[in-house]
Parts: structure tokens; C-alpha cells; sequence
């Protein structure tokens, strides 16, 4: 009964954009820079990994790449080169430490941080031709809420929300949900509360968010949105530590805290 | 061996194409050019019948099937260049007092010229359908958002200076509501959604009193103080479930 949550979603209306079956393809977004999406979105990659799925972290910051920071893995080959041409999109998709695949976006691609027909045409082609490869796709986009990221979070099947408990990201994941909303195709949106200082607070959190959601959006769209919280990552040591020595949390720290919420939340995924 | 009336004669064998060319010559449409049973005769007879599924008898607008077809290409174009585009909902207001007061003739006249106006309005690249009884809609391709509200209200504005003069006498005037919304740049929407969207704002421009334009809000990525006020407010951080 997806429809009955999801009205909008009845016939073609589910589907975001001319991309082939395959993948699930998941947008990760936060609103705010700085909550740990990238990280996170690296560390889910590896957590569904090890549950046997074929994963591909795309990095879609188009403006200002950094997995290739956290996965302390330094490529020449990246997106821009499938971009331009000038490398096959088989040899720039890279293993990455955690089991999964990598397509970074490098740091040439600043030309590309603008919407415009062309971005639209490669980022289409891209997602397109890794779809049928890889069980799960994961695009980690931008901060912000500019054209790019917009236009990248159209192409998932569902939209995972970073946030902390901090007011600036709740207003920012807020906008953010918002804006997806009244804009796009109804689909699954979830949410993963980062940074928690203690059990509990990312429901805490999903209730508040949903609350002005309830009131402020749902009111307004076709297809209320229901926020479905897929796991909380607690503040923990380890993450500053692993993040310092540029590796997975779950392959350096793998017992903390933080790294069996975040496997926890993989399984919700 | 050829007889004049073309569209009397079946001059394709294996075909029957008697009631085509009865129901086109019914509705007023020339008989297809070239000599009968060519294939030069039989394209023009083919454009003719889809000229005719394409249009409302009435109005001779766009009907509701070529408006979806267009919806749909206009959706596609706007995803791939990221243009804007505005589509309007429009409805003729308390247009059920008019039949049922003046009769279903006069009811006709007034869609007729509402039509008319609502054509005369826009630019030649736009498009005006009759997609219901009293219900138009209306697509605005290369629309800046800027420029929706102003079309919008010019439209409205031309429809109630129009006076239409009923052949049973009376002289009638009526206004329309119109909702509005501007497809989504660069993201794949589809005809459905925005057809949906600009209908919910056609309602608002109803349940505010008719006569008046209600286009969608730009969608403010921006947080304000009331969201803010609910966000933070209540006990922020204490466990709500």
C-alpha cells in the first residue's frame, strides 16, 4: 500500500528520471556542509558492503569533492576525466578500501558546479551506465540546495537526510526537505541523525523535524512526507580519530559506538 | 474513372474509409487533396482525422489529449535545457448559474468567448486547451517566473472585459479563476504532477473569492521565523515519542 503513503507516486509519477533498472540509487543530503555526510555516506558504503552488496559511492559534489579525502585515496582518473572524455567510465571507477566502488569527482570539476544542459547530459549518462552494475548506488551530493544538488538527488529512488542535533542543520535538513517536497517526485525520504550525545535523540530529532514538516509542508503538497528515521550515530572519539587518520571508522574502530550505529543504520537502508 | 465526389467512393481496396470521410466532411473539413486512394490523398485524410482527435469541437482549441501529449513534451524540454515554462489552470467562475439561468446555448457562447479571448491573450507559441466543460489550461513555454504573474492577470483581466451577446438577447459577462505553477528546471517531472499543482492553486484562487490569479510560491529554500519558532521551540532535545 506504497500508494496510499505516496499518492503521487501511482504510475510514472515515482519515477525521478530516464535512468534503466537496476541499482537502488540513494541521494545522500544534508542541507549543511559539515555534518559528516561524506563520511557517513563512505562508511554505509562499506557497511552495506560487507552485507553482500555490490556498492558504488558516487561523489556528485561536483564543486568541492572530498571523499577522495576521507577514503584517503588519491586517483587520477576521476568523473571529470569521463566527463570530458578523455578516460573510459570503467577505468574511474575505483575500489575503495571498504569493498565498495568509488567514482570520484576530482577537483576539476568546479567548471561543472553550475547546472547547465551539458551537466545534466553527463551526470544522466553516468548514473544510467553504473546503474545495471552495482546494487546500490550511493550519490553523496554537495551542501547546499543549488541546482546540482537538486537535479542530483532527482535521479535517486530515495533520499537520505544527514543531520545533527545542532538548530543550523535541523534548519537546513528542514529547507531541505521542503524544497524536495514541493519540487520532486515523491519518494522514500529518510533520516540519519549524526553527532547524537546521547540514546534516543534521534527520534527526538525526526519527531521535531517532522512536527514543522506536518505543519509547514504537508499542508501544501500533493504527497505528505513522512520521515523515516533510519538510525542515529552517537558523537564518539573514534569518528575524530578515523576521520584524523583518513580510514573507514569500521574498518579502524569497528566495536564504537558510532560504527554499530552506523551499520545499524545501513540494515534500515 | 475518377468521380468528383472523392469522398463518396472507397478508392483504396481493402479499405474502409466511407465513415472518415462522412465524419470529416461533417465537421466541416475540406476533402483530402490529390487524387483518391494516393498515397498524397491518404496522408491528407490521415492529418485531417488527427486535426480533428486534436480539437475541441467547440472552441476549436486544443482538446485534453493533444494537451497532455504537449504537457508531456514541454516537461521533457524543460528538464533538458532548463527553461522555464508555466502552466495555468483556468475555470470559468459560476459558470453552472450561467446554464442554468441563460440555458445550455448561451452557456456555449460564453465558453466560445472566453475561448476566443483567452487565445488572443497569448502569445502564438503558447498553447490553450478546453480540458473540461468550463476548464482551460494553458501552456506557457520560455516564461520567465517573473512574468507569470502579469500573464496570468492579463488574461483574467481580458476575460472580464469580454461581454458575450447570447443570441437569445441577453448580454453576459463572466470572470475566471486561474492557478498556476512553473515546471521544475532541470529535474523530470511529469504532466500529471504539473497539471496536479497548478489545479491545487486553481482551488486556492476558488476558496479565495474567484476572479484572481494564484500561482505556487517559489519554494523559499530559506527557513522562516514561524518554522524556526516550531523547530527549536518546544523542548528541543527532549525524546517526543
Amino acid at each position: 500500500m506504497s500508494d496510499a503513503t505516496f499518492p503521487s507516486s501511482v504510475g510514472s509519477a515515482a519515477a525521478p528520471a530516464p535512468v534503466p533498472r537496476g541499482a537502488r540509487i540513494t541521494a545522500i543530503t544534508s542541507g549543511k556542509g559539515g555534518v559528516g555526510k561524506t563520511f557517513l555516506a563512505a562508511n554505509l558504503a562499506a557497511a552495506l558492503a560487507r552485507r553482500g552488496e555490490r556498492v558504488l559511492v558516487l561523489d556528485a559534489d561536483l564543486g568541492l569533492a572530498n571523499l577522495d579525502v576521507v577514503l584517503n585515496l588519491y586517483s587520477r582518473l576521476t568523473l571529470h576525466d569521463v566527463f570530458t572524455g578523455r578516460t573510459p567510465l570503467e577505468d574511474a571507477i575505483l575500489p575503495a578500501p571498504g569493498g565498495f566502488s568509488v567514482l570520484l569527482a576530482g577537483s576539476g570539476l568546479i567548471e561543472y558546479s553550475r547546472m547547465t544542459p551539458e551537466v545534466r547530459d553527463k551526470l544522466l549518462d553516468v548514473v544510467a551506465r553504473v546503474r545495471p552494475r552495482f546494487d546500490r548506488v550511493l550519490l553523496d551530493t554537495g551542501a547546499g540546495i543549488s541546482d546540482v544538488v537538486l537535479f542530483t538527488v532527482s535521479l535517486a529512488d530515495e533520499v537520505l537526510v544527514i543531520a545533527t542535533p545542532e538548530p543550523t542543520s535541523l534548519a537546513d535538513a528542514y529547507a531541505t526537505v521542503k524544497v524536495l517536497a514541493s519540487t520532486q517526485a515523491a519518494r522514500p525520504m529518510k533520516l540519519l541523525v549524526n553527532q547524537i550525545q546521547r540514546s534516543g535523540e534521534g527520534r527526538a530529532v525526526r519527531a521535531q523535524l517532522q512536527q514543522v514538516v506536518d505543519r509547514f509542508v504537508n499542508s501544501t503538497v500533493a504527497a505528505p512526507v513522512k520521515l523515516e528515521l533510519v538510525g542515529e550515530v552517537p558523537q564518539d572519539t573514534a569518528v575524530r580519530e578515523a576521520v584524523q587518520r583518513r580510514q573507514l571508522l569500521l574498518d579502524t574502530i569497528p566495536g564504537c559506538a558510532a560504527a554499530l550505529g552506523v551499520a545499524a543504520a545501513a540494515g534500515k537502508l | 474513372m475518377h468521380r468528383p465526389q472523392a469522398q463518396a467512393a472507397a478508392p483504396t481496396p481493402g479499405l474502409q474509409l466511407e465513415r472518415a470521410l462522412t465524419l470529416l466532411q461533417h465537421c466541416g473539413h475540406p476533402t483530402p487533396d490529390g487524387r483518391p486512394g494516393s498515397p498524397e490523398w491518404l496522408q491528407s485524410l490521415i492529418d485531417s482525422l488527427v486535426d480533428l482527435s486534436s480539437r475541441d469541437p467547440l472552441t476549436g482549441l486544443a482538446n485534453r489529449r493533444s494537451f497532455e501529449l504537449a504537457l508531456a513534451r514541454e516537461i521533457d524540454r524543460v528538464a533538458r535545457v532548463g527553461e522555464s515554462a508555466l502552466l495555468l489552470a483556468v475555470d470559468i467562475d459560476h459558470f453552472k448559474r450561467i446554464n442554468d439561468t441563460y440555458g445550455h446555448a448561451a452557456g456555449d457562447q460564453v465558453i466560445r468567448a472566453i475561448s476566443a479571448a483567452l487565445a488572443e491573450t497569448v502569445r502564438p507559441m503558447d498553447l490553450v486547451a478546453r480540458v473540461g466543460g468550463e476548464e482551460f489550461a494553458i501552456l506557457l513555454p520560455n516564461c520567465p517566473p517573473a512574468f507569470g504573474p502579469h500573464v496570468a492577470q492579463r488574461l483574467r483581466q481580458r476575460v472580464s472585459r469580454t461581454v458575450v451577446r447570447t443570441d437569445e438577447g441577453p448580454v453576459l459577462t463572466a470572470t475566471v479563476s486561474v492557478g498556476g505553477a512553473f515546471a521544475p528546471q532541470w529535474v523530470r517531472s511529469n504532466a500529471r504532477l504539473w497539471m496536479e499543482r497548478a489545479d491545487r492553486q486553481l482551488y486556492r484562487a476558488k476558496a479565495e473569492g474567484r476572479d484572481r490569479v494564484c500561482l505556487e510560491p517559489s519554494v523559499e529554500p530559506s527557513v522562516s521565523a514561524e518554522e524556526k519558532g516550531l523547530l527549536f521551540g518546544t523542548s528541543q532535545f527532549q525524546d517526543l515519542e
